[in-house]
């Protein structure tokens, strides 16, 4: 099963939408419901890292009986230095985002711990690529 | 716990009960919504001073069932539909985040971190 959504920068009051249509979609699958909190955790986290600090991005997922694979491509500012990223506590967040509860430099170890595998790539001054996979 | 037993606790009032009866019996207090998406229990209550969309979309997305919004906040009609629709029960409280969690952990609700 192949599902896109569009992620529009700066909409915050829609941050996890896409994420929660995916949930639902895992929902009828009958997977593990602690499998579906990690899927859901990871993305919504990934959702709100392209709503927070990119123009715009799309979020494809890739549903096989052994694994979801989700892809997110954003353009934007980018990432300068994705070891930094990874910090726990480590953000460039505005205050806006703090505002919503997050930017606190927890998004993306909290998508690593959620996820089986994830791939971070990045060019600064043109977007982000995060592609996560969670084995069912 | 339930939440009839809770609001007794924070002076709260129910503004929607996803599972009558439900016994709660572990909660996680944070503004920082990254925070409580950190640690899970079943059945676990989720006690903020944040009062946004956000918090009930964490709380769907967590799979957190009670959330008690701290210093009397104001909970929006969007807020209320989406916390219906994922069957999030939202209990509003006059007391600060401090004093509830104070209350609660005193009658028996545990931390889960």
């Amino acid at each position: 099963m192949q599902m896109q959504f569009d992620i529009q920068g700066g909409d915050f009051s829609a941050a996890g939408e896409a994420s929660s249509e995916v949930k639902k979609a895992l929902k009828q699958l009958n997977i593990q419901p602690q499998t579906l909190r990690r899927i859901a955790v990871a993305l919504y986290e990934a959702e709100v890292n392209v709503v927070a600090h990119a123009y715009r991005g799309t979020m494809t997922v890739d549903i096989s009986p052994a694994r979801i694979l989700v892809q997110l491509q954003d353009e934007g500012p980018g990432i300068d230095d994705i070891g930094k990223a990874m910090e726990e506590g480590f953000s460039t967040a505005s205050d806006k985002v703090r505002e919503m509860g997050f930017g606190a430099g927890m998004g993306l170890p909290n998508i690593k711990k959620n996820s089986d595998e994830m791939h971070l790539t990045s060019t600064p001054g043109t977007g982000t690529t995060l592609e996560i996979i969670v084995n069912f | 716990m339930n939440l009839n037993q809770l609001i007794k606790f924070v002076n709260g009032s129910i503004l929607y009960d996803s599972l009558p009866g439900l016994e709660l019996s572990y909660a996680f207090a944070s503004d920082l919504m990254s925070d409580a998406l950190r640690w899970y229990k079943e059945n676990m209550i989720l006690i903020t001073g944040l009062a946004t969309i956000q918090t009930i979309r964490t709380a769907e997305l967590a799979g957190i069932s009670c959330i008690v919004i701290a210093r009397g906040k104001k909970v929006t009609d969007d807020m209320m539909e989406l916390a219906v629709e994922s069957h999030i029960s939202i209990v509003t409280s006059p007391m600060s985040v401090f004093e509830i969690s104070g209350k609660l952990y005193q009658n028996g609700i545990k931390p889960l971190y």
